[in-house]
């Protein structure tokens, strides 16, 4: 079970700790670092300890951090560069879009490269950018052969002004195998560690476009891509306007349709044996972001997503608003204790896969990313 | 030499005391602060060398015009202030 949290918000960074206490377990936040300063992603290094922990400054731009002591002290380390920018840049294809400046504007996912190294990194950016680093963010290469592709330039952003990408799975029995979720890009995959890419979202469906260009693969929207660690076949996406799941790698999403009370969401979390059981936070839809009928709940899925459990016990259920985002859902490696952080600024652990809650905090700062550390 | 100070909140995540540089314009001025300090430049330029969005400087009072190049003249006895622009939040 894992013993630690990584909570980062738009106000700092967390770190939470389980102790025991004459038999009774209790978390408290146990340090704080960057207060004052948005945090948009966190991740522990299981090889090394390592913290990492990616600022957004707002003025003065986005701040990659290291710590090698738990977070009690933190060293600045490099950022992901952007290429020289050519003179000239090609309108992006869809009109409503915004031409998307070579210069990073977000680290908005990091995680292991599945190498035994530690420091061995993958960081994925807005704009679009996915970057590796093999000396623990002292240095960064990008993947020109991904955002190379004649094809970026039908992306566009969706919730933020350019396109970037959230989602970073490594397959564990091949790390080589890559894929990235990208808003609004689609999903890719690479056999051959970003030697070559493949747009691999066929069958995902975007409510978003008009009716003869929804099922086109590089302009979808998931939310979030997660893979199951036992079973790597399996991938589940909390899309834009639905659930998808995949069996066979990426290649091929089906639609989970009629997910009561709503398949509208940011995160998804599959458990790491499992690849039937996944868990998603609901709601109401696109254009009104809250809990439906103003109680937080859960939706779990044992079947692969032929039925969902409404699990409630112990959230809010009443004039609740709180939304969680794509990185604020997260389920530690024994597959049987969840962590869900809230826009509202609150926390809750779940010990028993779902089934019922416990409140650790509803005064953060808004939650940007909450993970288990060594998840 | 020509006066470069940066914006307290800007001293917050690095350290950037107030310098006498050699340089007759605003971007050799901060070549100059930047060769004695790497870590200060990602805070101000982009990563295309440009000034970033939400940043903004003045000298004597005045704000840079071209903010790509940072070609704008600077004198002997003139102050170079590196300050937040408020388009930042």
């Amino acid at each position: 079970m894992g013993n630690r949290i990584l909570v980062a918000t738009r106000k700092g960074l967390f770190l939470l700790d389980r102790k025991g206490t004459w038999g009774k377990e209790v978390w408290s936040i146990a340090s704080t670092s960057f207060l004052g300063s948005p945090v948009t992603m966190a991740f522990s290094d299981s090889r090394d300890g390592s913290l990492y922990a990616a600022l957004n400054l707002g003025h003065f731009a986005s701040k990659l951090h290291h710590s090698s002591d738990n977070g009690k002290t933190w060293q600045e380390r490099t950022v992901p560069v952007y290429p020289p920018q050519p003179e000239y840049l090609p309108k992006p294809e869809n009109e409503f879009a915004k031409v998307a400046p070579w210069s990073l504007v977000q680290i908005w996912a990091l995680e292991s490269d599945g190498g035994e190294s530690p420091g061995g990194l993958w960081a994925g950016t807005i704009p679009g950018g996915l970057f590796h680093s093999s000396d623990g963010a002292q240095s960064w290469q990008m993947s020109r052969t991904l955002w190379d592709r004649p094809e970026r330039n039908q992306w566009f952003g969706g919730g933020y002004d350019y396109p970037g990408i959230h989602s970073i799975c490594v397959d564990p029995r091949d790390a080589r195998h890559i894929t990235v979720g990208v808003s609004c890009g689609g999903a890719w995959s690479t056999q051959d560690r970003g030697g070559t890419w493949a747009c691999t979202a066929k069958g995902m469906r975007a409510e978003f476009m008009p009716p003869d260009r929804q099922y086109d693969p590089n302009i979808q929207d998931p939310h979030r891509l997660v893979q199951c660690q036992e079973y790597p076949d399996v991938m589940w996406v909390q899309h834009h306007n639905g659930i998808f799941r995949s069996t066979d790698r990426a290649l091929s999403w089906n639609e989970i349709a009629d997910v009561q009370p709503s398949a509208f969401g940011f995160a998804v979390a599959v458990h790491p044996k499992d690849p039937n059981t996944a868990w998603f936070v609901p709601a109401i839809k696109d254009e009104c972001r809250v809990p439906v009928n103003g109680k937080v709940v859960v939706t779990r899925t044992r079947n692969g997503g032929q039925s969902f459990e409404v699990l409630d016990s112990g959230l809010p259920q009443e004039s609740s608003y709180h939304l969680v985002y794509r990185h604020c859902l997260d389920v530690d490696a024994s597959g049987n204790q969840l962590v869900m952080g809230s826009t509202t600024g609150g926390l809750w652990i779940s010990a028993n896969q779902g089934d019922t809650w416990e409140m650790i905090s509803q005064n953060l700062p808004p939650v940007y990313c909450a993970r288990f550390v060594g998840s | 030499m020509p006066k470069v100070l940066f914006t307290r909140h800007l001293q917050r995540f690095v350290d950037c005391p107030p310098s006498e540089v050699a340089g007759n314009t605003v971007r050799s001025a901060l070549e100059t602060v930047f060769a004695q300090n790497p870590r200060l430049r990602g805070y101000v330029l982009d990563d295309q060398d440009r000034l970033r969005q939400h940043v903004v400087i003045f000298v004597n009072g005045e704000a840079v015009h071209d903010r790509e190049k940072l070609s704008d003249a600077v004198e002997e006895s003139s102050e170079v202030f590196v300050m937040q622009a408020l388009s930042g939040g």
